[in-house]
Formats: structure tokens, sequence, C-alpha cells
């Protein structure tokens, strides 16, 4: 069987972005892009289940600018076999990125296709669950522990309260959460096998979706500061200044 | 204009976070009807007839709603939009579970943990990890909008007499089976609803050093705890206890962050919190920079003290 990881190119987690002047967005110019770390997450596990014989050809795609080819490159360094680029310089929200695999799985017919659960950009958590809707597919949301036996599935969701076991049909979505399992890192040696591996480029236009956007961003704004604190000489100190100043115990 | 909030609960109570979600639809404005769908939960449906300024609560009680699986209840919800202007759930797990599916299957965007009102179709949510904060407007017939709880006050959760009409079940499409639910349970309050949030990270260096230290402050304070990534990926406590940009989002009155450095993972998820304490034995943890009071201390000595302190 088939798995496809949708992978999204972001702002690297590391990077705490500023808001342009302007309010029209963040600033991005010379700012440090990686792959979405729920995604890292999303193809190490599509690389462990061909690994364990379970699925035979893991395939990343993306959707956006030329660039997330590096992301594709990433993904392939990692283990996925070949990859796909949806190439559009349209700002991209999850109803059409949904729409976009969706037309995709409809070629390469994948029997489960693993979503990171969030976009630490737009911090949405939204795409896996829509593509599962369109595709009227279970969805095995927020997962921390997945396994596959011939064609079902059994995955363990982090939930609000802990967590649940759920079992699946395939095909299914899954969507990572942080404790599925740690990625490993690309050795040199994959890096360079990755750079020759396939990567097809299409169009939205080619799949036949409409990607326009369908919420405009009017402003960005920087959140409220928080006034400067202070230090406390010691524990004393601090109660003293919880109950008199604070007034909060 | 008439406004759907879908309820949050667990088949025997209605979850407080359902009175946030009614304090956005209100300030949205319209006719606010609240959806109840699970089994034998006649008693939620009761007290969602009871939130201040609920109209109609829609009871679709079938055994195939009680474990709450996001694709029965998202074709339930779907089967009851029509004439609605927005749909609102919490969000919380549950929500983010849910609406996303529901918005698809009316081919609508969805908009995520919104934590203000401009007008009807603009609203204001956080984004990256809540550094930015991006004011959207939606081009939408329907509006599906999750709400971040500590961006709306609750509403009462008495006052109000709304009729409960009951609405048919929609069919149990079978495509997810519920084999096991694991609930931490703990006489605290829970993260979202507290006053008074002790966490700690990796500085806890073990679980047995949390429960040890971090439990015997809780009680003093009746707080809740929660934890960083680190502290949970370590196995120290569980999943649930994650506060953060991927885990809770919370706003106490009081926030103690023991042992954790301040990533902006975490700071996204307690930024809003009153009054911040951080225990940290590094004076240069960014943590410092959102704190109120800073104590630069080892917190295994300063713990105990602090106990002690609270008498
Ligand atoms: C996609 C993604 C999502 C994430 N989501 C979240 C999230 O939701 N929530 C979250 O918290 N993190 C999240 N993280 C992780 C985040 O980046 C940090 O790694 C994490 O918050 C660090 O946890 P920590 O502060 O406990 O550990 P550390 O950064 O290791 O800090 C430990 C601190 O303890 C202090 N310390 C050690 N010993 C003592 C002592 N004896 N006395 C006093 N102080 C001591 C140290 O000085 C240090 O500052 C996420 C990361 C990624 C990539
Ligand atoms: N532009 C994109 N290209 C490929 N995958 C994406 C894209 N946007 C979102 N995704 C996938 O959907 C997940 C959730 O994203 P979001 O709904 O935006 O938070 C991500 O972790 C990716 O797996």
């Amino acid at each position: 069987m088939k798995i496809l990881v949708p992978v999204k190119r972001v702002v690297d987690y590391n990077v705490k972005v500023r808001v342009k002047a302007d309010g029209t967005g963040v600033d991005l110019a010379n700012v440090k892009m990686s792959m979405n770390p729920f995604d890292e997450i999303a193809i190490e596990e599509a690389v462990r289940l061909r690994e364990a014989g379970i699925a035979k050809e893991v395939i990343a795609v993306s959707c956006g600018v030329a660039a997330c080819q590096e992301t594709l490159r990433t993904a392939m360094a990692i283990g996925a076999d070949r990859s796909i680029l949806v190439e559009s310089d349209v700002d991209l929200q999850p109803l059409a990125v949904a729409k976009l695999i969706k037309a995709v799985a409809a070629k390469e017919q994948p029997q489960i296709v693993i979503f990171g659960k969030q976009a630490i950009d737009d911090d949405a958590n939204q795409t896996g669950q829509m593509f599962a809707a369109l595709m009227g597919w279970p969805q095995a949301t927020f997962a921390s522990k997945v396994v596959v036996s011939g064609d079902t599935a059994s995955v363990t969701r982090e939930i609000d309260g802990g967590a649940e076991t759920l079992e699946f049909k395939l095909p299914m979505v899954i969507t990572t959460d942080l404790r599925l399992n740690e990625p490993r890192y690309a050795t040199l040696p994959n890096i360079m096998k990755a750079k020759k591996k396939q990567l097809d480029v299409l169009k939205p236009a080619d799949l036949g979706v409409d990607v326009t956007p369908r919420l405009t961003t009017l402003k960005v704004s920087e959140p409220p500061k928080r006034g400067a604190g202070i230090k406390v000489a010691d524990v004393k100190d601090l109660v003293a200044k919880l109950k008199n100043e604070a007034k909060v115990i | 204009m008439s406004l759907l909030v879908i309820a949050e609960h667990d088949n025997a109570a209605l979850k407080a976070v359902t009175l946030n979600t009614v304090a956005a639809a209100q300030k949205i404005g319209g006719e606010i009807h609240v959806l109840v769908a699970g089994s034998g939960c006649a008693a939620v449906a009761a007290a969602a007839a009871k939130i201040a300024g609920v109209s109609k609560v829609k009871l679709a009680d079938a055994a195939h709603y009680a474990d709450q699986t996001a694709e029965n209840l998202a074709a339930l919800v779907q089967a009851n939009a029509a004439g609605y202007s927005h749909i609102l759930a919490a969000a919380t797990g549950g929500g983010k579970n849910l609406l996303p599916r529901v918005a698809a299957l009316l081919d609508v965007a969805q908009i995520s943990e919104i934590t203000a009102v401009e007008s009807p179709d603009t609203f204001v949510r956080p984004t990256y990890a809540g550094n930015a904060m991006a004011t959207v407007k939606s081009a939408d017939a329907v509006k599906v909008i999750t709400v971040r709880s500590t961006g709306f006050d609750p509403v009462a959760a008495e006052g109000g007499s709304a009729a409960v009409e009951a609405v048919a079940a929609a069919a149990d499409l079978g495509l997810a089976k519920m084999t096991g639910r694991e609930i931490t349970k703990s006489a605290r309050p829970e993260l979202g609803a507290a006053k008074v949030i002790v966490s700690g990270g990796r500085g806890m260096g073990s679980g047995e050093n949390y429960h040890k230290l971090l439990e015997p402050l809780a009680d003093k304070l009746n707080a809740a705890l929660g934890a960083s990534r680190a502290a949970v990926d370590a196995g120290f406590v569980p999943n649930d206890y994650q506060v953060g940009q991927t885990g809770k989002i919370v706003a106490p009155q009081l926030y103690f962050a023991i042992g954790i450095s301040g990533a902006i993972q975490h700071l996204a998820g307690m930024k809003d919190s009153k009054v911040i304490v951080a225990i940290n034995k590094d004076e240069d943890a960014p943590i410092f920079q959102v704190a109120d009071y800073g104590l630069v201390a080892d917190l295994f000595q300063a713990v105990p003290e602090l106990i002690a302190e609270l008498g």
C-alpha cells in the first residue's frame, strides 16, 4: 500500500517572527524556513511503516511556492520514496490544500494519508480533518501511537483529559501529535540520495482545484506586550509580593 | 440571524468551556441555539437550556454519539446546519477534531481559535504561536469557528430557560470504534478552569521530583498542575498536562513556571496569565522576560521553602 504525507514549508520553530510595521503580515525576509515539525513526525511514521513491510511506497506532497522543493528533498532524505509539488504562489488555506491533496490522492490511491496535526505558522489544525471529510474517510487525529494490521489500524489519540484508542478501517487519515515518534536525522548520504529521487511538479489548474482564499487577512498586529517584571530577592519576598502587591494569594 | 453552538460535555455534565463559546456567539449577535449530541445526555441538555442567552437546545441522543467521534458528529452537524449563519465550538481537543470536518462538509473555511469578534464576519486569531494576531474576514455564507476560551469571559450558567427540542440522529457511519479511553484522574481543578496553575519543566529532573515537590505546592494553592513539553516527553507527567502552542492554552490569575526555560511554544500557552512567577536557576532564562516575579534559585531549595512560607 501507498502512504501519502503532506508536508508544509514553514518558518523554523526556533525563529521568533516579527510583525511588519505596516501590519500587512509577518516579516519573512531572510528568515530560516524548515519543514513543519509535525510533518517530520508524519514522514518518520510513514517510513517506519514501510520499513516494517506494511507500506510499499511513501510519497511526500507539498503545496506552495517553488522553494517547497527543499522541504520535499528533506522529506526524501528522511526516507520518502518520491514527492510531488503542487506549485502555487497563492496563499493556500487549509480547505484549498485539502482539495489539492484530494486530487493527488485520486491519482495515487493511498490507503493512509498522514498529516501533521498543526502547521506552526497558521496554527490552523484543520487540513487533515478537512481532507478526511472530503474523502468520507475516518480521521485519527492527534495520534501518539499507530498500529496497522491488515486493513485496520488501531490509533491512540491525545485528548484533553488523557488518551483514547480507536480502531479504524483503511483508507484513513492520521494526524500526528508530538509524541508519536522521534524523527531521525537525515544523514549526508541520504541527503545526497534524496537529490536523485523523483520530484514531480503540478499546478492547481492541472488538478482542477479552485484555490481562491476564503479568508482575507485585514491586518496583522503584535500581541499585547507584558510589562517588565522584577526579580525578587528570595522566597519570603516573593510570597509577600504575591500577597500584598499582586493580591493573588 | 441564528447561531449554533456545539456543546462540549461527557454525556453526564456540560463542560464549562461551552459558556465561553456562548459568550463569543453573543458578541457576534443573533439567536443562539445549542446542539447537544451524545448518549443518555438529557441532563446535559437541561443544563444547556439554563445558560443565559440561549434560546433553544437541540438534543440528538443516540448510542453512536456516546464517544463523540468526529465522523458521526460532523454528519449530524451538517444535517442540522441549515439556517445558521455561524457554527461555533470550543477550541478544545474535541472542537478542533470536529469543526474542520464540519467546515469541509459545508465547503467553507474554518476559523481557528478566535480570541475576539470584530463584526459578524471579522475575527481576531493568533498565529505563529501567538506572536502575530491576525484579523481575518470570511467570505463564506456560514462561518465555522472554534473559540479560544481565554478570549471570552463565560456567560452565566443559570438564568436561561430555553426549550429542548429532540432532533433526529444521523446514520451511524461506523468509521471509528472506540476500544479504550484513559482519563487522567485528579481531584484538582481542570487546567482550563483553574485560578492558579503550577507548572514544572525539565528542570524538575524526574517524575518523582515533580510529584514530590509540586503536588504539595498545588495543594496549598488549590492549583491545577501543568507542564512543559519537555516534562511530558520525558514521562514526568501525562500528555494532557502540556501547556503551550500545541498543548493547552491557559490564562489563570496566577501561573508558576518552575524549571521551565520559556521557549516560545510554551509562552504561547500561558503568557496571557494575569500574574506569572518564574523559578529558574538560570538568570538569563527567557521565562524571566514574561515573568512578573522572577526568582533566580535552585528549585529544589526554593519550592520546599515556598511551601513552608505559604503556611
Ligand atoms: C512543534 C513544536 C511544538 C511544541 N509545543 C510545545 C508546547 O505546546 N509546550 C511546551 O512547553 N513546549 C513545546 N515545544 C517545546 C519547546 O520548544 C521547548 O523545547 C520546551 O518548552 C522546553 O521545556 P522546558 O522549559 O521544560 O525545558 P528546558 O528548555 O530544558 O528548560 C529547563 C529549565 O530548567 C532550569 N533548571 C534546571 N534545573 C533547575 C533547578 N535545579 N532549579 C531551577 N531551575 C532549573 C534550566 O535553567 C532551564 O531553564 C514545542 C516544540 C516544537 C518543535
Ligand atoms: N501547503 C501545504 N502543503 C502540504 N501540506 C500541508 C500544507 N498546509 C497544511 N498541510 C498539512 O496539513 C497539516 C495541518 O496544517 P494546518 O491545518 O494548516 O494547521 C500540516 O501539518 C501538513 O501535514
